[in-house]
């Protein structure tokens, strides 16, 4: 605040010094403009500017409130701003040759003369003054009519905090009128007291206020409040700002900056001690307080240097093949005074013993730092909670995509026990179907909203004619039905290969379907998630309904108990089997397409999800589609948070989530949810 | 007939005919070899050949346990390669070792036994930002218990494996989901790059034998293909002798009724688990010997896929007879590197060219799917038109 006053104490002296001397020297021109008179009074700062003196004539011609205020300052950051020699007249100017320049009226851009390149001089602004310069631009910004200028400017202010701004954005936000735009400003007013104001109290307030706020910029803002630097010393330190007390070898830091202690095994993950003893010693070499020890490599480099008629300190070179002989060998250098003393392991950890390591915060204000601190622990604990909520819809999506590619093949497993290896491409061919689709209409709304019912009924379709052609012959010899769709399998992503070549195609989503629907900063989920998840519910819906309210479904579940005696009642099992098959591959066409929407569509697309989807199968149980939501809900539930547990492996996860399945399935070998009586049997 | 008393290849005329045929097919390639004889069969020919012999030994594997036993296995590839990742271990790590200690003659000192350890290790796990050799390295140094691991290995992995599977009576199709999960849980953990393996980079160089600098590739592969052939030719024996004794009689038995058999007081689970984990080991042999000759080996040759080749082949072939296994084996892999090797002819149409690049796998799948529905019986169905085939 007190810069702001002192910098107005400055203009109004300056203002009056320039109303008094208007007198010639600086004046080419009667009538000039004011902002050229304003500059004109400037002219010997600007000429040899720096960063020290220049601050107030940046605020001057920022606070005059001249429309060419910021083309001034824009083009002076340019290096755009020239003077005249003769007279300091500070002008523009246009060259087409490089040799005549066109000088051009500051304020209204007219040509006022010509003159030749050594009549004029640029004026070259050095980092110092353009940053200065930049602090003032962003008040043009953020004080600009367009409100998409003002949120960028707000925008880039935010990436790149800095002690100048304080001011500015203070000024800004007693001019903003947009309401949104206003409780931004001075959230980022907040960010930048926590940060750099000088007052305690009003800094300690600010950051309070951030106790539920859960913002990056907000975290960015806070850590270097807490940042500390490891130090040395004989004596127990005393100091205000006495971050934590470290133990080498035993204690990690904290994120408050505080210590504490931990296990640590390498294999179990976790954060190692926060100084290794090796690393302690060097402290102490470093702050002098010990002497250093020789390296390894040091150690070798003097044996090698020492070497003299085939022998290092009386022992034969071959013979140095082992560390123990190499330690004999020095030994005898430092014995001869040819080498170094080492220091041993015991005397390094004994003066280790004796130091004191500590950690001191670099801030010294520890008001600010325990308001950071427990800020920035309610932060944490928030952050914590919201993204386990984050993982619950990750996984919830995840589940939705496996119950999505897997219910098909439960209903054709269970009704009719036949895998169908082949499975996958029709997911595939669901993909590329939506694709073809979106060549022919071009609106990405209504292509999907053609493609979801083409998708189905070109898989409907294939899966019919592969009923027809292939499994009907194999019925009751379910290892063969596995293989021959295999061959099938094959045959279509070869095909498709062939037709639609190796790279992804992509199908793209509606624009309705972009982003994401955030919650918070830390949860979000994508539309298209959200949508997949919606699909998957109408399914498991219509299915439901499907199998529970119609005489198809009557039929279907009369055949899946008992397939003879369905056909002794006068169900035509031919006719069910050849609907339930067409009804799992068209389902698997529309997995595709949802699928397509946000994995690229290949050849692959489908080997991709096969081996989960027979998990969720088997997982959930065999014949009912509840199984095959428990079974999706617990793979996808399972592999979201084997990966959060280990975020940077993927692979990991997938591997432990099989073994998982694998060993459930001791457990329970007919799924979550498994039929019970005769049809057990079947 | 008392069949018992008579010497082994006249009891099974099938047996003699085949071994028989595998020798007088090992001598001609000798023959016409580059190192041996007149160099007709090109090395890189003779190998392909060699690899063919180690793919129907793991085919004779496929079909002792589905053929006969029932268990239609989609993981037997997996012990393949892990055969061929452990004999890996030794060939890539003791050349290395020659490698780092070759570098090292010049220097000034000679290598403490650490110094060469992280020498090697920064060597081999470098490609994968690592220098420290992980601990399943820890034999790699000794020839002799890797070739133990090769056995080892996947035999344990096979029997914990089978173990929980038969213990809870997972049969038919189920069963072979779990061993294609199975599959896939290890081709993405050996996908890792910090799986100790290299990640998908696999293990390289394997063509070259330690100890062996000076010794053309003409002949080491001449030997690995000698090594295949009595391998195979072994192997075929053990796996006769079985289907013939009292315990083929009891596989068959599970295989056609499981329940029945156990019935009949039989230990179901305990013959299953046998035969599963016999014909892993089987695999991981054939594996051993394939790799060195493929001379690299990444996670993608584990991948689910390539056991279900490896059950197309012995299917068209021609299950439950052992020969069967092995002229499918010979004759889809032959004829696959043939195809995509890109010296089949291609077809004009006119209209549009048939690149058989393109096309084989339709072909191959499109045949696949006709020798199930209508030769279920496979290639092996054909010498029992002419009346010459032994009972399966």
């Amino acid at each position: 605040m007190g810069l702001y006053v002192k910098n107005l104490f400055l203009i109004v002296l300056l203002l009056g010094a320039l109303i008094g001397s208007i007198t010639g020297a600086a004046f080419a021109q009667d009538g000039a403009s004011p902002i050229q008179t304003l500059l004109q009074s400037h002219s010997k700062k600007l000429k040899r500017s720096s960063a020290k003196s220049i601050g107030p004539v940046i605020e001057a011609i920022r606070e005059s409130g001249l429309p060419q205020a910021q083309n001034v300052l824009e083009k002076w950051r340019a290096k755009e701003l020239w003077f005249r020699k003769s007279d300091d007249l500070l002008i523009f100017v246009e060259t087409n040759d490089k040799k005549t320049y066109s000088l051009l009226d500051i304020a209204t851009g007219q040509s006022i003369g010509s003159a030749t390149k050594k009549e004029i001089k640029q004026i070259k602004p050095n980092s110092g003054v353009r940053g200065l310069i930049d602090g003032a631009l962003v008040f043009f910004r953020l004080t600009d009519s367009d409100k998409a200028v003002r949120i960028s400017a707000l925008d880039s202010l935010g990436r790149d905090p800095k002690a100048a701004y304080l001011p500015i954005i203070r000024t800004a936000l007693s001019k903003e009128k947009d309401a949104g735009l206003k409780t931004r400003m001075s959230r980022m007013e907040r960010i930048l007291i926590a940060r750099f104001e000088t007052d305690t109290a009003k800094r300690v307030v600010a950051i309070e206020s951030f106790a539920d706020d859960m913002g990056i910029d907000v975290r960015a803002a806070l850590n270097p409040l807490l940042s500390s630097k490891v130090k040395v010393a004989m004596e127990a330190p005393d100091m205000a700002n006495l971050a934590r007390d470290i133990f080498p070898g035993v204690t990690i830091k904290n994120d408050g900056g505080t210590a504490s202690e931990a296990l640590y095994y390498e294999w179990l993950g976790g954060s190692p001690p926060e100084l290794s003893m090796a690393d302690a010693y060097i402290l102490l070499v470093k702050a002098k307080l010990a002497p250093a020890d020789v390296s390894i490599e040091d150690q070798k480099t003097a044996l090698i240097s020492n070497i003299k008629n085939g022998q290092v300190g009386g022992v034969a070179i071959a013979d140095l093949n082992t560390d123990k002989a190499r330690a004999t060998a020095y030994r005898a250098l430092v014995r001869e005074d040819l080498a170094a003393e080492t220091i041993s392991v015991e005397e390094q950890h004994a003066v280790i013993e004796e130091a004191f390591f500590y950690g001191v915060y670099d801030q010294k204000n520890m008001d600010v730092v325990r308001a950071a601190r427990t800020t920035l622990a309610s932060i944490n604990s928030k952050v914590s909670i919201n993204t386990f909520f984050d993982l619950f819809l990750d996984a919830m999506s995840l589940a939705s995509i496996y119950f999505l590619a897997a219910i098909g093949l439960a209903i054709t497993f269970g009704v009719m026990r036949v895998i169908n290896m082949a499975h996958g491409e029709f997911i595939m061919m669901g993909a590329y179907t939506g694709y073809v689709v979106q060549q022919f209409i071009p609106n990405y709304t209504l292509s999907i909203i053609v493609a979801v019912p083409a998708a189905f009924a070109v898989t409907f379709a294939a899966g019919v004619v592969m009923e027809r052609l292939v499994i009907r012959h194999l019925y009751n010899r379910p290892l063969e039905t596995l293989l021959a769709t295999f061959g099938i399998s094959i045959c279509l992503q070869q095909l498709a290969k062939n037709i639609f070549g190796t790279q992804a195609r992509p199908l793209t989503a509606p624009d309705w379907l972009d982003g994401a629907l955030v919650i918070n900063e830390v949860v979000s989920i994508s539309w298209i998630r959200v949508a997949i998840f919606v699909l998957g519910i109408l399914f498991f819906v219509l299915l439901l309904f499907i199998l529970n309210k119609t005489r198809l479904g009557l039929e279907t579940r009369a055949v899946t108990q008992n397939p003879r005696m369905a056909a002794s009642m006068g169900i035509n099992i031919d006719r069910v089997y050849m609907l339930t098959f067409g009804l799992g591959s068209g389902i698997a066409g529309i997995a595709g397409v949802a699928i397509g929407l946000f994995a690229k569509v290949t050849s692959e697309l489908g080997s991709d999800y096969i081996v989960q989807s027979f998990m969720t199968v088997v997982v959930g149980g065999v014949g009912n589609i509840w199984g095959t939501l428990a079974g999706a809900t617990l793979i996808g539930f399972l592999q979201k948070n084997i990966e959060f547990f280990n975020p940077s492996n993927t692979l990991a996860a997938q591997t432990y989530m099989i073994i998982f399945i694998i060993i459930f399935i001791q457990f329970r070998p007919r799924g979550i949810i498994a039929l019970k009586g005769r049809a057990a049997e079947a | 007939m008392d069949k018992t008393s008579k010497p082994f290849f006249l009891r099974y005329p099938s047996a003699m005919i085949f071994i028989l045929c595998l020798a007088g097919f090992t001598i001609a390639v000798t023959i016409f070899s580059e190192s041996v004889g007149n160099g007709i069969v090109s090395t890189s020919f003779l190998k392909t050949l060699g690899k063919t012999l180690c793919f129907c030994l793991v085919a004779i594997a496929m079909d002792l346990v589905w053929g006969y036993c029932g268990i239609l296995s989609l993981g037997h590839f997996a012990f393949f390669g892990l055969g061929g990742y452990m004999i890996g271990m030794w060939l890539m790590y003791a050349r290395t070792e020659l490698i780092v200690l070759k570098a090292s003659a010049g220097a000034a000192l000679p290598l403490t036994p650490q110094e060469l350890t992280d020498g090697i290790g920064t060597q081999i796990f470098g490609v994968v930002g690592g220098a420290k050799i992980p601990a399943i390295w820890a034999f790699a140094d000794s020839l002799t218990i890797q070739l133990i691991l090769v056995v080892l290995v996947p035999g344990v992995l096979a029997m914990v494996f089978g173990w929980l599977a038969f213990r809870s009576r997972v049969t038919g199709v189920y069963l072979s989901i779990l061993t294609q999960a199975m599959t896939l849980a290890l081709a993405l953990y050996l996908f890792q790059n910090d799986s100790g393996l290299r990640g998908n980079n696999g293990l390289s160089g394997l063509q070259n034998l330690p100890g062996l600098e000076d010794a053309a590739q003409a002949d080491i592969s001449l030997w690995f293909f000698w090594a295949s052939a009595l391998a195979l030719g072994l192997g075929y024996i053990v796996v006769k002798l079985i289907v013939e004794s009292k315990l083929g009689n009891i596989i068959r038995g599970i295989r056609d009724d499981e329940a029945r058999v156990r019935f009949l007081g039989y230990n179901v689970e305990a013959y299953k688990l046998f035969i599963f984990v016999l014909t892993a080991v089987i695999a991981a042999i054939a594996g051993a010997l394939y790799y060195p000759q493929a001379g690299i080996i990444n996670p993608a040759e584990l991948a689910p896929i390539a056991s279900i080749y490896l059950a197309v082949w012995v299917a068209i072939g021609g299950r439950g007879r052992i020969y069967g296994a092995v002229i499918g084996a010979a004759f889809v892999s032959l004829l696959s590197s043939w195809f995509t090797g890109g010296q089949a002819p291609d077809i004009p149409l006119g209209f549009y060219t048939i690149k058989w690049v393109d096309w084989w796998l339709v072909l191959l799948g499109a045949s696949f799917v006709l020798v199930t529905l209508y030769a279920p019986k496979g290639i092996g169905g054909l010498f029992d038109k002419f009346g010459w085939g032994e009972k399966p």
